[in-house]
């Protein structure tokens, strides 16, 4: 395992004490992409930030390929790349230069730093900008530049914090094919995500986390599988009045796993959507239907059904 | 903490012998860990799958394995040096750059103090009550603005950037991203700026030979001295920065010139020297803890030795100390910044 994550606990203790992560146990096979999926809070950035050596374990471990990162983190960063959620790039520099003095920052020689940076430049199609300041570089470009620095040194696993954070769709597109395109060389790729589509699509495995713990894991197939491939119907509804007949007429058929009344209405989970729509259609009439929602199958109504809540709360 | 981040890493618990010898580091980086893929790959692009590639790694001898070689660039004894020294060119291109505005703001405040109270206060009429410092006020002047060059460009060239480095762009996370140890990175700071400090203050030595009416009276009789209280000076002036920078409110930066950069260098001995004091015990006794003192002190001993200054030993003890408080104190307040 490249990387190996153990029991990982971080308790911030200040005023307000935070269990940031709970006992996270985490491990990442050699060339594999691997999505850390949670809503805001849910302990995905404090794992990146104790794994890259920024922030210091309450307990457990963290060894990139068999190094402890806390006992040894300065041999550590040479095996990791990083793109954090924030543009960090070196205001002062061009891009090009940016590129160069991280490959300097890390023993290449002038023209083997320089061999390097004209590669990647051309490999993320930024030559044209290679003489830009940092600042004038749109959200998805910086992003692009900041990953090319992140795996200018050849690290064996990339940690990618929200790499599509305040990108537009476009931009994240693109942002996706280089992540892919990284999978080519064999880089072992982690990153945290509060979007769906990005760890469906992208990660061979998913780990699913909220409140510092890790609530499921698997290939995305595997956890729609076993969770349950379910289809989640959210009505919002006029009249919340006498809803309780309705419900359990509901949950007494065999398709549907829960239903329950919400803030606005009624949601219902079930695990096939044939020929329950329309009886929830009609079921809802009388109650002044006003809007329904179907998630079909995906992580997200895995992460529902797991969780109690949505991803973006 | 820099214990644990040295090059040995020989821990007991670490489950692979990693102690010293960058051979097996590499052995190992190849054949157990397969970190052989990622480097391999890029160098044979057309070859269809990982596995393959993978595959065709390992098969190849150790020292015809493309990843085995820039492994050992990577991996070294002197990849601490060699990103020392990154960091190092990095800060040295960044100021290449800034090169002009650099001379002017080391230079500026200097030049004007030296054009007032030497050239221009001199040449008023005697019997002027502002011109009671006297015709040696250069020479005594020359060591102050000195050390007051050496004191700004430190403060100028580690507080300022790291506060904004810390602040909205948090670009610091890029260079702690380095394979040095923190406490390394935070001395290559201090480090750079000394080598600015360095250049301000020789800086004001053709500045005090051509403006003043009156000759300065400078002689350094000993070089060995001389070059000493500079180095320690201007360390001692990059650690004063680096405590600046990293324990001050990034929004604050402004306030703390007004609050303790210019108190402290009024009274650090540099438009007096420290002897002349003694009519006012009290401050005598106090500006002592003010580390600009020995900087003044310290130059007035080096440059101008005619000059009544302190014993240099006791500059030496004062400056080393403090160098090392501030240092420390500037440390500690970086690692907590970086470090959660």
């Amino acid at each position: 395992m490249i990387v190996e994550i153990e029991a990982l606990t971080k308790i911030y203790d200040s005023k307000l004490r935070v269990v940031a992560l709970d006992g996270v146990d985490l491990e990442l096979k050699q060339g594999e992409i691997f999505g850390l999926l949670g809503p805001n809070g849910a302990g995905k950035t404090t794992t990146i930030s104790i794994a890259t050596t920024r922030t210091l374990p309450t307990s457990g471990s963290v060894r990139i390929a068999g190094i402890d990162v806390v006992r040894h983190p300065a041999h550590a960063r040479r095996l990791i790349g990083v793109v954090p959620q924030f543009n960090t790039l070196d205001r002062s520099l061009t891009v090009y230069e940016n590129l160069y003095y991280h490959c300097r920052y890390f023993g290449f020689s002038h023209s083997h730093a320089k061999s390097r940076s004209l590669e990647l430049l051309d490999q993320f199609m930024l030559t044209e900008r290679k003489s830009v300041y940092p600042a004038q570089l749109s959200g998805g470009l910086a992003q692009r530049v900041q990953i090319a620095r992140a795996i200018a040194h050849r690290p064996t696993v990339l940690f990618l914090d929200e790499p599509s954070a305040g990108l537009d769709p476009q931009s994240r597109m693109a942002m996706w094919a280089a992540v892919e395109g990284l999978r080519e060389e064999g880089i072992t790729v982690l990153l945290t995500t509060h979007y769906m589509e990005e760890a469906d699509s992208l990660s061979d495995r998913v780990a699913i986390i909220d409140y510092g713990r890790v609530l499921a894991l698997g290939s995305p197939e595997k956890l729609k599988a076993t969770l349950g491939a379910h289809t989640i119907f959210d009505l919002k509804l006029k009249s919340m009045h006498n809803l309780e007949p309705v419900v359990a007429s509901l949950k007494a058929r065999p398709d549907v796993t829960s239903a329950e009344v919400t803030a606005e209405g009624l949601r219902v989970i079930a695990a096939s959507s044939d020929g329950l729509l329309p009886d929830i259609f009609e079921a809802a009439t009388s109650f002044g239907l006003r809007d329904l929602a179907i998630t079909e199958p995906s992580l997200e109504t895995v992460f529902i059904k797991l969780t109690g809540r949505d991803l973006r709360e | 903490m820099n214990k644990s981040e040295g090059i040995g890493n020989s821990h007991p618990s670490e489950q692979r012998p990693l102690a010293g010898d960058p051979g097996r580091e590499q052995g190992i980086g190849n054949k157990d860990l397969d970190t052989g893929n990622s480097d391999h790959a890029s160098e044979t692009a057309n070859t269809p799958t990982r596995d393959f590639r993978a595959a065709e790694a390992n098969s190849l001898p150790l020292s015809e394995n493309p990843a085995y070689q820039i492994r050992k660039i990577h991996l070294g004894a002197g990849i601490f040096i060699k990103s020392f020294l990154g960091l190092y060119l990095r800060d040295l291109r960044v100021l290449s750059r800034e090169f002009l505005p650099f001379i002017l703001r080391v230079g500026m405040q200097p030049l004007l103090f030296l054009f007032v109270f030497t050239f221009i206060l001199p040449r008023m009429a005697s019997g002027n009550p502002m011109a009671a410092a006297g015709v040696d006020f250069g020479t005594i002047l020359l060591p102050g603005l000195m050390a007051v060059a050496i004191m700004f460009s430190g403060i100028a060239a580690v507080a300022l950037p790291l506060s904004s480095e810390f602040g909205i762009t948090r670009e610091i996370d890029d260079r702690v991203m380095c394979p040095l140890p923190l406490w390394a990175v935070a001395l290559e700071k201090v480090c750079f700026s000394a080598m600015q400090s360095i250049v301000a203050a020789l800086l004001v030595i053709p500045m005090a030979y051509y403006v003043p009416a009156v000759p300065v009276h400078a002689h350094v009789a000993n070089w060995f001295l001389f070059a000493l209280v500079l180095v320690l000076a201007s360390l001692l002036a990059g650690s004063l920065g680096l405590v600046i920078g990293s324990t001050v409110n990034p929004k604050q930066i402004g306030l703390v010139f007004s609050i303790i950069v210019v108190p402290i260098t009024f009274l650090g001995c540099v438009y007096y020297p420290w002897a002349y004091l003694e009519k006012i015990r009290w401050l005598q006794f106090g500006v002592l803890f003010n580390p600009i003192v020995y900087m003044s002190e310290g130059l007035r001993a080096a440059v101008t030795p005619s000059i009544a200054h302190m014993p240099w030993w006791a500059i030496l003890v004062a400056l080393v100390f403090f160098t090392a408080a501030l240092g420390r104190w500037g440390l500690k307040g970086f690692l907590g910044r970086v470090l959660s």
